[in-house]
């Protein structure tokens, strides 16, 4: 499977992680403040940071802004 | 009149600032426009995360934790830190890529190219006018509401503390009129001084005062009420799951569908602007890994200080956009920290109107006035037509504001996201579906302002409103916005292919 496959699949997971339903009646308290399903979130929060850090390094797109700056500037864009 | 005082200092910093990055201004239209390409990655950063962070974020969050409990934060914090990336990543990018190399400032403008479709563009600008308008809206009455909350009198069990201006008005209260005209002149003086340039060195200033700000009521607050776990045994337990109960609590098919409501930001014409104001594609790294920590950052102590006000009698039956600031005033005293906190707020609120006035102008400018215009304007009159043209929408979002300020703005931003989010199938297709054509394209969006209009109206024109017990309207609509795009596209024929040429 290429890396585009992996890390589409690996959002998809991530979306399926984000409904963690398993926690939603779960009263308990993470270090005596913070609770569980708050605290499940704010991680969340940083694995979705990681994995986009990951995504930046494996599948960075270089031809992107080549191809961007091979144009020519046109003062009236919309124009057809 | 301390706190007063620290937020008309907050405001004048802010001029200064925004008036000193004018001596940047290169005078140009296209530099008013989109700062000619030159902002880099941290400055994208703090504009693209200020513009998404509107007073939703600190009031807003605060408000509907202490009406929902924890469920806030996974309902539009940590989905946002994923899907508001992945727009970034796969809708922004590709659209800075498309914009610097066709030249283009407005979505519009490579919509009409993309569909081949000159009139595709009168179609779209009054739908993402009307969409705009209640997210400015959200921003004025936001503010108008917290600086009248700071100034009115208080009675306290020691007695009344009188409000700030008593011999001006009644109650001492700065009212939402003028609090209103401070708010638009500020921003409109400094996008008028220096357009994009100065909008992204304004937001830049009241991120990071927003972010700090909301860290300082955090810790001020969690001291007031003895430290953080005892902040948290006092509050609702009620508050701390998210089982339904009563007005607490979100249905799983809530939270699953929500997860549409942040795929607004890949349609938001004021993102799309901040975006083609980046200097390379490099300048999104940051902004794709550090916008969900940043949310993080300003989401966490909101989300808590919501749940923990439900434990603080005084705040009992609070009204939701009220709960930050009235937290602030019964719990910390110090009128100068009381003015910073207040500041913060105005600035999250202040680092979104900028963009929205200025995407305003622009599209009104570029997709209306000088489209198949046959006279040649000079960029002095461009600049001016862009700046009379914002000022029309201020002054009818100032006195809409007036007339709506009783609603709840929080309700009525929620149906502009909606409504952002359901044209998402248009530029995900026209960005990734050579196939995608005008009639897909007039199926999607007519599709979506026709639910967007029923279901608005079902709601009681703003309200809170849910399908088969449930389900966001948004989610419906995205549906409804793709099955036109799709069926319209598979029915007509093929874009030509120099427009695929030039797009793929």
């Amino acid at each position: 499977m290429n890396k585009k496959g992996i890390i589409l699949i690996v959002f998809l997971i991530l979306v399926v992680l984000h409904q963690d339903f398993w926690n939603w009646d779960n009263a308990n308290l993470v270090f005596g403040f913070m609770p569980v399903g708050l605290f499940y979130h704010a991680c969340y929060s940083l694995v979705a940071a990681g994995f986009w850090a990951i995504v930046m390094k494996v599948a960075w797109p270089t031809e992107l802004e080549e191809w961007a700056e091979g144009g020519t500037d046109s003062s009236k864009g919309g124009d057809q | 009149m301390i706190s007063v005082v620290v937020i008309a200092i907050y405001l004048g910093l802010l001029l200064t600032l925004a008036l000193f990055s004018k001596t940047l201004f290169r005078g140009t239209s296209k530099d008013y426009f989109v700062a000619s390409h030159s902002i880099g990655p941290f400055m994208l950063l703090m504009s693209v995360f200020g513009t998404t962070m509107t007073a939703f974020a600190l009031v807003g969050s605060t408000g509907k934790a202490f009406g929902g409990g924890i469920g806030t934060y996974g309902l539009m914090a940590s989905s946002s830190g994923l899907i508001h990336a992945a727009c970034f990543l796969l809708i922004g990018m590709k659209l800075w890529a498309i914009g610097k190399r066709y030249g283009y400032v407005t979505q519009i403008q490579y919509f009409r190219a993309r569909f081949e479709s000159k009139a595709f563009g009168y179609l779209l600008f009054p739908i993402l006018v009307l969409l705009v308008i209640p997210y400015l809206l959200i921003g004025i009455i936001g503010a108008a509401k917290t600086i009248y909350g700071v100034s009115v009198t208080k009675v306290t069990p020691k007695g009344e503390i009188p409000g700030a201006f008593p011999d001006f008005f009644e109650n001492g209260a700065i009212p939402p009129w003028l609090t209103g005209i401070v708010i638009c002149g500020v921003v409109l003086t400094y996008i008028f001084a220096g357009g994009s340039r100065a909008a992204a060195w304004a937001n830049t200033f009241q991120t990071i005062v927003f972010m700090i700000m909301g860290i300082l009521a955090f810790y001020l607050i969690s001291n007031e009420l003895g430290g953080v776990a005892a902040a948290m045994e006092k509050a609702s337990d009620a508050h701390k799951v998210r089982t339904v109960d009563g007005e607490v609590g979100f249905s799983q098919l809530t939270f699953l569908t929500y997860m549409f409501i942040p795929l607004s930001v890949g349609m938001f014409p004021h993102l799309f602007q901040h975006w083609l104001t980046a200097k390379s594609a490099k300048s999104f790294k940051l902004t794709v890994v550090a916008h969900p920590i940043c949310i993080a950052i300003v989401w966490v102590p909101c989300v808590l200080i919501g749940i923990w006000a439900t434990g603080v009698p005084q705040l009992n039956g609070a009204p939701a956009g009220a709960v930050l600031a009235k937290t602030v005033a019964v719990l910390i005293k110090n009128p100068v920290i009381v003015g910073l906190v207040t500041a913060g707020i105005l600035a999250a609120i202040m680092s979104s109107l900028d963009s929205q006035f200025l995407c305003l102008g622009t599209m009104f400018t570029n997709d209306i006035v000088l489209h198949n215009s046959k006279k040649e304007y000079s960029d002095k009159q461009i600049l001016f037509m862009a700046r009379a043209f914002i000022v029309a929408i201020v002054v009818l979002t100032y006195i809409l504001s007036l007339v709506l300020y009783k609603k709840n703005v929080f309700d009525l931003a929620i149906w502009s996201f909606s409504g952002f989010a359901a044209l998402t199938p248009l530029v995900i297709a026209s960005l990734y579906w050579k196939r995608a054509t005008k009639t897909g394209a007039y199926a999607c969006v007519i599709g979506v302002f026709i639910s967007w209009v029923t279901f608005f109206t079902m709601s009681g024109f703003g309200g809170e409103y849910f399908l088969l017990g449930g389900i966001v309207p948004a989610a419906a609509m995205w549906f409804i916005g793709a099955g036109g795009m799709v069926i319209g596209s598979l029915l007509s024929q093929p874009p030509s292919k120099e427009t695929v040429s030039k797009f793929f």
